[in-house]
């Protein structure tokens, strides 16, 4: 019976989101408040709908029920709780019911949230976000409806990859799509400020919350994905610029780029074209994300596999929403109004520069994304673009927008004193260029990347710091007006601070991991040891140990490095349900660095021996702690008073998605 | 006098074109500089030989792990043979291997040529199910003429087509 309800539910979802676009759009022609109201109970309705469908699908794998197609595909009886719940979004289908879910629970949050909206506008952006939901839930109904039922239901199920069975795999999709599918909201806005041809400063204090939530879910979502990479894979990387991980990326420098250009829109009235532009652009990057996890069109580590014929489907939603938006955009831009003048050096001429340099960004990393395709489609002959195209087009664009980023946030709004923001730089530019050329004089072979590396985080780190001594005055006002300043800031500020260190932290981190990691890999006697950076490993013991589904065979490692003697255990687990091996990495944090070791194959011989991998990667833990920071900032700035209203809603937003 | 536009209106568009488009330009630059680099090309063996591929070149080589050719050393030392069922290469990778990685089946792996021809791989690229086959491999394969999809799937295949494979 619950897939049954799951599927009505569904199919109720759909007839939901059709009645919420076409009542809020009668209800904007007609200015008639209980056809708008009715819209917007739709819209909390198809919340509803989909959210019982969410929530039967979870029964269905709580309860192995098999004889539903997709639990029988993904789940087993032997698997742990929390992964039987994360893997209702471990398939295609079940994700894309979390994609629909979002989607309907952000249009609700839309309703709840948005009272200060102008009703014409709300009226609208209902109505946009209903087609949307339109869209995805006969997608989701009609070509991967995870309620079907087998005919002869086996008495086991498939289970789930073991390689997803990780706590922090289980948590990164909520985060991801809520980041993804959060860009529907301004997405939707952006839709129906074209449509009533007037943006004006208003549209960006409401397209900034939204953005800002978006945006920081996404950073979190991706974040977690990029650790779990880290040490589950056992490969010791943590990007590798594979399509999968592009097409996350893509509206994240989208988002990025909008989060500032909306604070130009605010501030000063300028540049609403473009951030109009960039909010459709956003949820089109999202769509395009889809579109290539799912089509199975690009080899890829980490896709969907998924018959072409759906990837076609989704092609075509994102070909018809991304182009009606598109052709709207350029339509009715012309009738938004031109901002405010502003001179070339100033705030808003610095956040121009910001904006060019993502937007080109993310045009680079999509190039690269769809090169193979177009070459292969043209030539027929098969390629991939990889790390080293990506560093050779990316790392310059961001250097250079890095290297700009403490200036800019020196500059006043209109017109500002070039000169006098560099002159205050001058502490944070020594203490980089100090770092870097410290680094240098002490370097091995990649230190001259690494150099660069490290002076551009120091460079943004005590930038930001900079920024925030001479907003509050530090050492040039009596204390008691330093503390004054200091508390009367807005969170906006402290947000911007703390994205902005979180980007000097990740810069640090990569730069360092990339150019000091030390990797060892030998097969190891018991009683062999091998020698990773500073420390001693010996390989002691192999055991054979139970897990609820697998059984391991697990080493110890004993450790002699220059902060004593300790024990790693890291194992290879074996899970019969899907006759598959995977390797759990033991990690031994040493402040943000990590020791990193992985237990490999046995090898026969006289004596058997065991591969065993290990990795110093110093500053590992900053590469996630930085984007983290920068999560965390946005989410500070969407705390901001000045965006309260609108930001209770997004927070309300977030946890429905999650729901 | 001025060259610059009368029009506040047409000068600021001036400006903002002066601006974009250095950097979209070195966008650009940059992305086709580096495409040279960066973009690697994929071959079967018999692809490979008749291309001339130089050795020290880095490309992606990927066909079907003959059974019976993996060997693997003490020190960590793993060789193989691919083959497209036209012709073979022998395969050199220093490290773990994939846990899908299967004798028989596809696989996908990335490095240079030797100047003796052994292929010195850098990746082994395996999906992670068991039943995968690279698309650029079964590509390769029903166009030589050697494809049998009934081959490629393992008989330990759940019930119901998998769905997932990151």
């Amino acid at each position: 019976m619950i897939a049954e309800l799951g599927a009505f539910a569904l199919v109720l979802a759909l007839v939901l989101s059709v009645a919420q676009s076409g009542l809020s759009f009668a209800a904007r022609r007609t200015h008639d408040a209980a056809l708008r109201g009715a819209g917007e109970g739709a819209a909390l309705a198809a919340f509803g709908a989909v959210a019982v469908a969410f929530f039967s699908l979870m029964t269905a794998f709580v309860t192995s029920d098999f004889s539903v197609a997709n639990v029988a595909n993904n789940s087993h009886t032997d698997k742990p709780l929390l992964y039987k719940v994360a893997a209702v979004w471990g398939s295609h289908e079940g994700s894309m019911l979390l994609w629909d879910l979002a989607l309907t629970g952000f249009g609700a949050a839309v309703v709840l949230a948005g009272r200060r909206l102008p009703v014409g506008l709300k009226a609208l952006t209902v109505g946009v976000q209903g087609l949307l939901g339109l869209v995805f839930i006969a997608y989701t109904a009609f070509a991967s409806n995870p309620f079907v039922r087998l005919a002869h239901p086996p008495v086991e199920g498939a289970s789930l990859n073991p390689i997803l069975q990780d706590p922090f795999l289980a948590i990164h999709p909520p985060f991801l799509y809520s980041g993804y599918v959060g860009f529907s909201v301004v997405f939707s806005l952006s839709v129906a400020v074209l449509i009533e041809g007037r943006a004006d400063a208003a549209f960006a204090r409401w397209v900034r919350p939204w953005a800002l939530a978006a945006w920081s879910l996404l950073t979190i979502g991706i974040t977690l994905g990029s650790f779990w990479a880290y040490y589950e894979l056992g490969w010791g990387g943590w990007w590798f610029w594979d399509p999968v991980e592009n097409a996350s990326f893509m509206p994240w420098l989208v988002g990025a780029a909008l989060l500032h250009s909306s604070i130009v829109t605010e501030k000063r009235g300028a540049l609403a074209g473009w951030t109009v532009f960039l909010g459709v652009a956003a949820f089109s990057f999202s769509m395009l994300g889809a579109f290539l996890v799912r089509s199975g069109i690009l080899t890829s580590v980490h896709a969907f596999a998924v018959d072409p014929k759906r990837g076609a489907i989704l092609l075509g939603i994102l070909a018809v929403a991304a182009g009606s938006a598109l052709s709207l955009f350029a339509w009715r831009a012309p009738l938004l109004k031109a901002g405010g003048l502003f001179a070339p050096i100033s705030r808003e001429g610095a956040l121009v520069i910001n904006n060019l340099f993502l937007a080109t960004a993310a045009l680079t990393v999509m190039a690269g994304t769809l090169y193979p395709l177009i070459y292969q489609a043209a030539t027929g002959q098969p390629l991939s673009v990889g790390a080293p195209w990506f560093n050779l087009t990316f790392a310059p664009l961001m250097t250079a927008v890095l290297i700009l980023l403490p200036a800019g946030t020196l500059l006043s709004w209109k017109r500002a004193d070039l000169a006098g923001a560099v002159q205050r730089l001058w502490a944070a530019g020594l203490l980089a260029l100090g770092a870097g050329i410290g680094v240098f004089a002490l370097q091995n072979a990649k230190g001259a990347f690494a150099a660069i590396g490290i002076a551009l985080g120091v460079w943004l780190i005590a930038g930001a710091a900079t920024e925030l001594a001479v907003r509050i005055r530090l050492f040039r006002a009596p204390v008691k007006e330093v503390l004054n300043r200091l508390t009367g800031l807005p969170r906006g500020a402290f947000g911007m601070t703390l994205a902005h260190v979180g980007v000097g932290v990740f810069v640090l981190g990569a730069c360092v991991e990339t150019g000091w990691r030390v990797e060892a890999a030998q097969a190891l006697k018991l009683g062999d040891t091998v020698q990773v950076g500073a420390y001693s490993l010996s390989l002691t013991d192999v055991t054979q140990a139970e897990g609820p589904n697998y059984s391991a065979e697990r080493a110890t490692v004993r450790i002699k490095g220059p902060q004593g003697d300790s024990v790693l255990y890291p194992e290879r687990r074996f899970y019969p349900a899907n006759r598959q091996t995977v390797s759990q990495v033991a990690i031994e944090t040493h402040g943000p660095s990590d020791l990193y070791v992985v237990f490999g194959e046995r090898r026969e011989g006289t004596e058997p021996s065991w591969l065993i991998r290990a990795y110093w990667n110093p500053w590992a833990r900053m590469i996630f702690g930085g984007p983290l920071l920068m999560a965390l900032g946005g989410l500070v700035s969407l705390s901001d008073r000045r965006l309260r209203l609108a930001a209770g809603a997004k927070a309300r937003a977030a946890a429905g998605a999650r729901a | 006098m001025s060259l610059l536009p009368k029009s506040r209106k047409a000068r600021r568009r001036l400006m903002a074109v002066a601006v974009a488009a250095p950097i979209l330009a070195a966008g650009a630059f940059l992305s086709v500089y580096a495409i040279g680099d960066g973009a690697v090309f994929f071959y079967t063996p018999a692809q490979a030989k008749a291309k001339h591929v130089p050795s020290g070149r880095t490309v992606r080589i990927g066909g079907l792990v003959e059974r019976g050719s993996v060997a693997k050393g003490p020190d960590g030392l793993v060789s193989f043979t691919v083959t497209d069922k036209i012709a073979t290469d022998k395969v050199e990778f220093r490290g773990d291997l994939p846990d899908l990685f299967r004798e028989g089946q596809g696989v996908v792996t990335q490095g240079a040529y030797r100047a003796d021809g052994v292929f010195v791989a850098k990746e082994v690229l395996a999906k992670h199910d068991e039943r995968y086959m690279p698309k650029e491999v079964a590509d390769a394969l029903k166009k030589s003429g050697q494809w049998r999809p009934d081959a490629t799937v393992s008989s330990t295949a759940p019930m119901v087509g998998g769905s997932m494979n990151r």
